[in-house]
């Protein structure tokens, strides 16, 4: 049975966990750096490393980016909650128990938006967002004979954002995924990044016959170090279930690892001897209490999210949907945007540029747009010039636009005048332009006189190229059509 | 309430001991006895009483994000049984349990 098929008789049932690793300073309950890529266990100190009679302090900054991420997605921020201990033993966890939220999760409900299979809007629900503490990290592959810890990692604070099991593709795992890699980044909260596991995800998939009201028997994939890999993998699972059920067989209730060089997963454990966490409140950490007038601060601090610009953009300033998803793709560039529809009306234009010109450049150069030289207010003037004719949509784009990144700080017109770039309305000069083009091509401008209207294009082209690009094309093109009928 | 051996060998587990037969009847006698004593206990009535969680009524008892380091990688690795100058080394795990 191919992915189709299967798909015609099953139906996914998916939710995911998302692990971010919130870029505080310091870490959640002692002052160790929090930075990736140190040397390993230098980040550490008595409390990461669990030392006894050592005690937790936690880091203020972590309710704020944890209310931060509740109040985007829209969900109900806990009042009044605590920590729990989540016990198990493992070498890179030197306390032998991490600490979470169990009982009393930050944040509860919630949702997001994203696109589905056929590019409709959905709603992924969300169950909880709590924080909790890193772990460290174990490296298998570098020593034959012993496991390698590094403790750089333990107490890094993160949020754990758990969806409902209403994601029901690949696709819509892909879309869900990125887009709240999209929000972490807008708020600032988490860099996203999967490669370097500061953004880790975990996918819970079952299937069932369309239509089924029980679900199937549940699998957890772990391991997915790119947006990509957690499609494939629920791809591949997907079909592996249904094969399975195929032959009558029962699914088992296990982890399983992706292996992205096969695309396919690969048991890791049984859940059979399940965990036994043993979960009791932190003694430790004293009862956290998040006021009203506390979010309502935060709220002030958030900055205008992705999902609200993508509806401003579509529905407010008409753009397409492929326009806005582009511009609210990173948050710098939104903002850049939004800094020149203040000045301008003209939005389509406007995002034409962001789009090609600015975001070609910021690609060749690997830069961003931070450090971009021109300001949106500079390059408001230039659309200006165009929309009053005052130069050539194709002279601004490949010969201003250049001269502007090199010179940032003069005027788009005085470079033009300077240049020579301002185009010829003035009909007197534009006419013997074109007099002259008949001139060099008598056989051309007899044709064209004789009704080949396919010469237009000829034409134009002579006369662009005899003003070096400055002939207005209107004017030039009714001139064009005046002239020929004089001529004999 | 009374445990029997299958419960502790369950919490041995947990805890990654082992023992043998005779520290497992001593355990279970302990644990036992223990249970006796909160049986005591569970004879107050509790109903609509709220979990104790905090021994303080302080809340938001909270730190500033100020990272700080406080100790050399040296320092950090001093107390490990094995190590070498970067890691501290435990047998050898594949993948997690």
């Amino acid at each position: 049975m191919n992915f189709n098929e299967t798909l015609k008789k099953y139906e996914p049932v998916i939710g995911i966990e998302i692990h971010a690793q919130l870029k505080t300073k310091s870490k959640a309950f002692c002052s160790d750096i929090n930075e990736y890529g140190g040397t390993p266990n230098t980040q550490v100190s008595p409390i990461s490393l669990g030392h006894p009679g050592t005690l937790p302090r936690f880091n203020k900054e972590v309710i704020n980016y944890a209310v931060k991420m509740g109040i985007a997605c829209n969900a109900k921020i806990t009042e009044i909650m605590h920590f729990d201990r989540k016990n198990y033993f493992y070498a890179d966890l030197p306390k032998g128990y991490q600490i979470t939220q169990d009982k009393t999760p930050i944040c509860t409900g919630g949702s997001i938006y994203i696109k589905d299979d056929k590019g409709n809007e959905k709603t992924i629900e969300l169950t909880r967002i709590h924080m909790e503490e890193d772990s460290g990290k174990s490296i298998h592959d570098q020593d034959p004979f012993n496991s390698l810890i590094d403790l750089n990692r333990a107490g890094v604070p993160l949020i754990e954002i758990v969806t409902e099991p209403v994601i029901k593709s690949g696709t819509e795992a892909y879309n869900y995924v990125s887009e709240m890699r999209k929000l972490l980044r807008y708020l600032e909260i988490c860099d996203g990044n999967m490669e370097e596991g500061s953004m880790r995800c975990d996918v819970n998939i079952s299937i069932m016959p369309i239509g089924a009201k029980q679900f199937g028997q549940r699998v957890e994939i772990k391991n997915l170090n790119s947006i990509r890999n957690i499609q494939r993998s629920i791809e591949f699972e997907i079909c592996r279930h249904a094969e399975i059920l195929e032959k009558g067989e029962d699914i088992a209730q296990e982890t399983r690892n992706f292996d992205a060089s096969t695309g396919e997963t690969v048991a890791m454990r049984l859940k059979e001897s399940a965990h036994d966490y043993r979960y009791f409140p932190e003694p430790d950490l004293t009862a956290l209490i998040v006021s009203k007038e506390y979010i309502e601060n935060v709220k002030k601090t958030l900055p205008p999210l992705p999902n609200e610009l993508y509806k401003k953009y579509k529905n407010e300033l008409g753009l397409s949907d492929y326009d806005a998803s582009n511009l609210t793709e990173s948050k710098d560039i939104a903002l850049y945007f939004e800094e020149m529809i203040k000045l301008t009306t003209n939005y389509k234009v406007a995002a034409n540029w962001v789009m090609g010109n600015v975001k070609s450049y910021l690609n060749q150069t690997a830069s961003t747009i931070n450090s971009f030289p021109i300001s949106p207010k500079i390059l408001v003037d230039v659309i200006k010039l165009i929309d009053n004719n005052s130069i050539s949509n194709s002279l601004a784009s490949q010969k201003l636009f250049p001269e502007l990144i090199e010179n940032p700080d003069q005027k788009p017109l005085n470079i033009a005048e300077k240049n020579g770039w301002i185009s010829k309305n003035d009909s007197s000069e534009l006419e013997s332009i074109i007099l002259t083009v008949f001139e060099e091509n008598p056989d051309e401008t007899a044709r064209f006189k004789n009704g080949e209207k396919k010469l237009t294009g000829f034409f134009m082209g002579k006369i662009m190229k005899a003003s070096k690009g400055t002939a207005d094309p209107k004017t030039s093109s009714k001139l064009l059509n005046q002239l020929i009928n004089n001529e004999v | 309430m009374k445990l029997d051996e299958s419960t502790v060998e369950r919490i041995a587990q947990l805890s990654k001991l082992e023992f043998n037969t005779e520290e497992k009847v001593a355990i279970l006698n302990d644990m036992n006895q223990m249970l006796d004593f909160i049986e005591t206990l569970q004879e107050v009535d509790t109903d609509n009483v709220e979990p104790l969680i905090h021994m303080t009524e302080d809340v938001n008892v909270l730190r500033a994000d100020d990272a700080k380091t406080t100790i050399s990688q040296e320092e950090a690795l001093t107390n490990a049984p094995s190590k070498d100058s970067t890691y501290f080394k435990i047998p050898k795990v594949l993948g997690k349990n």
